[in-house]
């Protein structure tokens, strides 16, 4: 039986238009996005990318100036029909800049739970634990739970980010280039990660690194200039991609 | 023909001998000008000192610090004690904290958070020219506004009274301390607030558990400066607190505070070199005093506390 067409979409987008003023950044956007899957985002600086994953949340409505026309479902349900909070406690977000909040390595992962008013010590307790252990991370914490976050290095900062978006139990994970500002090491850690985090997760993941994207995803979908040229298996796309332009992205031509 | 660029700056470098004097003179007109003003600020604090020894070979500093009641005034048998000049004092300050907290850090984080550009752009600016209108205006505003009102709520409230001055006296700081707890606030980076809001926190949360702790050192030396500006506060309380130095935290009565103290016995005819004469300094001195702690203590907190990114 043919695997792909057992999962069910978690997101379907059908004709998406956004615009900051008067720029254009997503143009006519359809797309189905699969279940426990990684799908990666690739495509030139200012393709709109970011712009996109960050429709998912409705993070973008930050920017004053956006405006939108068509429809994103999440799980059969339109977005802007949903509570902006609980989209957003449903899908996490991990930025492309580790951002862990000024207080302990604790309370970053507590910090989410506790705005939805999980209070009690011990359940908090459990979740610390479990997300850290998730996000690979409680090896290295366990011993300093209680020192400030800023103490960790940049790698462990954005599995500490990752763990703090797990602490909520999401569904969907977005990252936005989370493995940019990393070395190398670092990054192989956090692709791992995200490996292992399929089995459970959507993931939604915004690659400038081919290679990376080959490694880790199982979809790749091409953004050039707001519009979506390709969307495929990973693999297919790779060896064999039915547009010239994506040819040429993936080849190193341009971008 | 025309000289290449590096000539005509080898021209001009010969020319420039006559500014090297000028480059060498200039660094110690600067610090002649610092220096006059270190060297006003000591000879003042130097006078406050010597006239407060003064005073203490005239009463006992025993007396001063413990004495629970101040009648400079009863010709025979004055009493110094400071007590109750203090307690006016941080009576009116206290009422005046209790209006300009809530109403300064409620306004900081709405122009911190809330507030559109456009309203921010505009709101900004309204809140500097409030800091900067004189007090002598809202000594009147609380004499002939505010001190009339509160007699429709509390109708045996006396003419002088320390609640109107004291609220107006904090309404005066507001400004200030909504704009520095603003700009502490607006030190936060927005990838907090996204990465609290990405959590699905609503705004509130993100200001109330995000922004305000990640501001505190800021938020905190913003108040205590407003503190120390409520505690030297002079006109407002002058002209509407009146003169009565009680013991004691009773905003509904006339009270008197160190500063109008000063300013009662400078415009009276006290004469020099009498004990009264040197009373005015002594009470300066206790007054350099906590202001002198309290802007020490906003710059330490603010050193030592400062969140860093
Ligand atoms: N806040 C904003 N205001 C106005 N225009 C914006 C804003 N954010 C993005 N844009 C514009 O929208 C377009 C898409 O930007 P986006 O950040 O989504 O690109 P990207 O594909 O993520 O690029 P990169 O790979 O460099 O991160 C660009 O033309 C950009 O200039
Ligand atoms: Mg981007």
């Amino acid at each position: 039986m043919n695997k792909e067409e057992n999962k069910q979409s978690v997101y379907s987008v059908k004709d998406f238009n956004l615009w900051y003023g008067e720029t254009h950044a997503l143009k006519d956007i359809s797309i189905e996005i699969p279940e426990k899957e990684v799908v990666a985002i690739i495509g030139p600086s200012g393709c709109g990318k970011s712009t996109f994953i960050k429709t998912l949340n409705r993070m973008v409505e930050l920017v004053p100036s956006v405006k939108t026309k068509g429809s994103i479902n999440y799980e059969g349900k339109d977005i802007k029909k949903t509570k902006v909070e609980s989209l957003r406690t449903e899908v996490g977000m991990v930025f492309q800049k580790p951002n862990p909040f000024p207080k302990s390595i604790y309370d970053n992962i507590a910090y989410g739970p506790r705005i939805h008013g999980i209070k009690d010590k011990k359940t908090l307790d459990e979740v610390v634990e479990k997300s850290l252990k998730g996000a690979a991370l409680w090896e290295e914490v366990k011993d300093r739970l209680n020192e400030n976050a800023f103490g960790l290095s940049g790698g462990q900062q954005q599995r500490l980010c990752i763990a703090r978006a797990l602490a909520v139990e999401p569904e969907v994970i977005l990252m936005d280039e989370p493995t940019s500002a990393l070395d190398p090491l670092s990054t192989a850690k956090v692709e791992d990660l995200i490996h292992e985090l399929k089995k459970n997760y959507s993931i939604i993941i915004v690659t400038h690194n081919m290679q990376q994207a080959a490694r880790i995803s199982d979809k790749t979908a091409f953004f050039l200039d707001g519009e979506i040229i390709e969307f495929d298996a990973t693999e297919k796309m790779y060896s064999n991609p039915r547009d010239k332009r994506t040819d040429d992205y993936i080849s190193g031509k341009f971008g | 023909m025309k000289a290449t660029i590096r000539e005509r700056i080898k021209q001009n470098k010969s020319k420039r001998s006559s500014q090297n004097k000028i480059e060498k003179i200039m660094p110690m007109v600067f610090l002649l000008m610092a220096s006059i003003s270190i060297l006003v600020t000591a000879g003042i604090v130097f006078t406050l000192f010597r006239e407060t020894v003064l005073f203490f070979s005239h009463v006992s500093f025993i007396n001063f610090i413990t004495g629970t009641e101040w009648y400079p005034f009863f010709g025979n048998d004055p009493s110094y004690g400071i007590w109750p000049l203090l307690s006016g004092t941080f009576t009116i300050a206290a009422i005046a904290m209790m209006v300009a907290i809530p109403i300064g850090l409620a306004a900081a984080i709405y122009l911190s958070e809330y507030a559109s550009d456009r309203n921010r752009k505009v709101l900004k600016p309204v809140l500097e020219v409030l800091a900067g209108v004189p007090t002598v205006v809202y000594g009147l505003f609380a004499l002939t506004f505010v001190t009339p009102l509160l007699q429709t709520f509390i109708p045996d409230l006396p003419i002088f009274n320390a609640l109107s001055p004291g609220i107006v006296v904090g309404i005066m700081i507001i400004p200030q301390i909504a704009s520095l707890s603003q700009e502490a606030m607006n030190a936060v980076p927005q990838s907090m607030r996204d990465g609290a809001l990405a959590l699905g926190a609503t705004r509130l949360e993100v200001a109330l558990k995000i922004v305000i702790p990640g501001s505190f050192s800021g938020i905190v030396s913003s108040l205590v400066l407003g503190l120390s500006r409520a505690i030297g506060e002079t006109m407002i309380v002058s002209t509407a607190a009146g003169s009565t130095p009680n013991l004691g935290f009773t905003p509904t009565e006339s009270i008197q505070t160190m500063t109008s103290y000063i300013v009662q016995v400078s415009m009276g005819d006290a004469t020099f070199g009498s004990t009264i004469y040197y009373s005015i300094y002594a009470v300066g001195m206790t007054l350099f005093l906590f202001t002198l702690t309290m802007n020490i203590l906003a710059n330490h907190i603010s050193r030592r506390y400062r969140e860093v990114y």
